[in-house]
């Protein structure tokens, strides 16, 4: 090796050290589309006014991100900041018209007593030159992430007049190694990906989590008996139960939206139909009779229909029926394939798997004007979450031989890549708002 | 030379299979004498003894494949299907589970469904060739156990399959 080619493999070394680092930060957020209107915000770094070392998190950076990857908002990069203001008496709004931006977050920090530490933060409408927001939240020192993504919220919120959903959990099953030694996991994070914590460890394929409303319970599917069976945990205490381990097929868990029943799909009977469980008599009800597969239902707003896949006309494709069952109509008729519904905004958009030929893309089904938007670019692309306000849709990729998560605006326009684990990372479920 | 190898390879193979099905047709000609567990048996009268699914060339074969989308067994398991139910038709109390899987396209829960209707397909095969059905038993684990990782069509092919696993010999 001369010294030119020497001082080249440095060079890429260094570059993939680099792109490594940015790799396990999980923050690459890649803007497809620029051209379409989002709002420019600032946020000013917040400054820290307590006694001793500043928290480990970067709380103004947490809530910047959110908002970039919200697709809502164009943040301003930090190397064009040249104030930095910390509260009202500091903001020069000429300085932040000329820079176009509409709004401006500041805000510090200080302690708040046994450890804690008090966050306080404004937002300003640029133009108006007046003052939207000024809060102050408080938490311990290693909440602090929570507290920058209900800045988040509410930030999102006052602009944009919906409630904001970056103060949310994710829950998702990973596997680690190959053929008998693989490791399964049911896990949860926080819906950027990070503080990921593992809900159940097992050697048997784990699948389908689903959160019940209140965020408190997941359900899901386990193979730890040999064959499916559905459990329900509760995340605090850890406690289990076994809900369904009938010969066959249990699969799809679904939680109603008063959290009182269940909808799955079983087997037993001789082929995967739709049945509802309700969680207090553990009574199941036939939704479906059909000899094709219906699988993986999904709960209309108003706990009073069910969207789930069927290849009764061939191919699957997505149909709704009523909870108390009767005939069952087709959703969907653009695409080959048209599987794993969820539902957002009032029952108006349905987002799915779409495959044609060997190409799976997410795809979203508005109801009212039965057109579909393809929102991913991938060809193994698949189980699409959406968050609790709409505003994104979580689903699982296939890159090189690993299985990645990306978080996606709703109209497509920017994605990241959530990077949560070595191996492979698959079944993203959105929950619901928390309680604050 | 090459071509002389070719030739001896080709007839070590259809050696192969005509052993394999004459194994799995003769039994059931004589299919009127009761089968009993005699795991004893060395005679060579189209009798299996336990040991031959460690040996026989056709038991030894415990892998259907399918095409995409498809449940229906291609011609050439037939042998695999009769030499399996001949088999546990001779030893009521062996017992088999179907494992039913599917390639990575299309949706876990999906897959299950696809998983379940493969061993179904088999299931029903080898009872139709003379197993009862109570010796066999169907799980499916859709795309969750992968025997290859790979995101192409000789990946793919693979994973479509059912796999016979005996939990209980005789």
């Amino acid at each position: 090796m001369n010294n030119r080619n020497l001082i080249r493999y440095a060079l890429s070394l260094l570059l993939m050290l680099g792109g490594h680092a940015v790799f396990a930060q999980g923050l690459s957020i890649d803007i497809t589309d620029g051209s379409r209107t989002a709002d420019p915000i600032a946020v000013v770094p917040f400054a820290f006014e307590g006694a001793g070392l500043p928290p480990e998190t970067d709380v103004s950076e947490v809530l910047r991100a959110d908002l970039a990857r919200s697709g809502k908002f164009f943040t301003l990069a930090k190397r064009d900041i040249v104030e930095f203001p910390t509260r009202e008496s500091e903001v020069k709004y000429p300085t932040w018209r000329l820079l176009k931006q509409n709004y401006l977050v500041v805000g510090r920090i200080a302690d708040a007593g046994d450890g804690a530490l008090r966050v306080e933060f404004e937002l300003f409408d640029v133009a108006r030159q007046s003052r939207m927001i000024g809060l102050a939240i408080s938490g311990q020192r290693t909440a602090m992430r929570d507290v920058a993504h209900q800045i988040a919220d509410l930030v999102y919120e006052k602009i944009l007049g919906v409630r904001g959903a970056f103060w949310t959990r994710i829950a998702y099953v990973t596997s680690v190694g190959l053929g008998q030694n693989t490791q399964y996991a049911l896990m949860v994070a926080d819906s950027d990906g990070f503080n990921p914590q593992v809900v159940v460890r097992s050697r048997e394929p784990l699948m389908s989590p689903a959160w019940s409303p209140d965020g408190r319970r997941l359900a899901y599917v386990s193979f730890e008996r040999g064959n499916s069976s559905i459990y329900m945990q509760d995340l605090s205490t850890g406690s289990r139960e076994l809900l369904s381990a009938q010969k066959g097929i249990n699969g799809g868990p679904a939680f109603s939206p008063d959290g009182s029943r269940l909808a799955m799909n079983l087997s037993y009977a001789g082929n995967p139909d739709i049945y509802i469980m309700d969680l207090a008599s553990r009574k199941t009800s036939r939704v479906t009779s059909h000899f094709a597969i219906d699988v993986e239902a999904v709960w209309a707003p108003d706990g009073r229909s069910l969207v789930f896949t069927s290849d009764r006309s061939g191919k699957p494709q997505l149909y709704e029926v009523p909870v108390s069952g009767g005939d069952a109509s087709r959703l969907t008729f653009q695409g080959q394939y048209n599987a794993r519904a969820t539902i957002c905004c009032d029952g108006k958009k349905i987002a799915m798997a779409q495959g044609t030929g060997n190409v799976y893309r997410i795809a979203v089904f508005d109801r009212a004007t039965g057109t579909y938007s393809e929102i991913s670019p991938g060809n193994v692309d698949e189980s699409p979450s959406f968050a609790p306000n709409g505003s994104m849709v979580l689903y699982a990729a296939t890159e090189g031989p690993r299985g990645v998560l990306y978080a996606v605006s709703a109209d497509g326009r920017v994605r990241q890549r959530l990077v949560l684990a070595d191996g492979d990372v698959r079944e993203p479920a959105w929950g619901p708002f928390r309680q604050r | 030379m090459k071509n002389a190898m070719r030739i001896l390879f080709s007839v070590l193979l259809v050696a192969g299979v005509a052993a394999c099905a004459k194994k799995a047709v003769k039994p059931t000609a004589s299919s009127d004498t009761t089968p009993t567990a005699d795991t004893s048996a060395t005679n060579n009268d189209g009798r299996y003894k336990v040991g031959d699914l460690d040996t026989d060339s056709c038991l030894r074969q415990r892998v259907v494949y399918f095409d995409l989308d498809r449940t229906e067994i291609k011609p050439e398991f037939s042998a695999q299907i009769s030499c399996h139910a001949e088999y546990l038709r001779q030893f009521p109390n062996a017992r088999v589970t179907l494992e039913g899987h599917a390639d990575e396209r299309g949706t876990r829960e999906y897959n299950l469904g696809l998983g379940e209707r493969r061993g179904n397909a088999v299931q029903s095969a080898i009872s139709s060739a003379g197993a009862s059905g109570g010796q066999l038993n169907v799980v499916s684990y859709g795309e969750e156990r992968p025997v290859d990782r790979g995101h192409d069509e000789s990946a793919w092919s693979k994973n479509r399959r059912v796999e016979i696993v005996y939990t209980s010999a005789n």
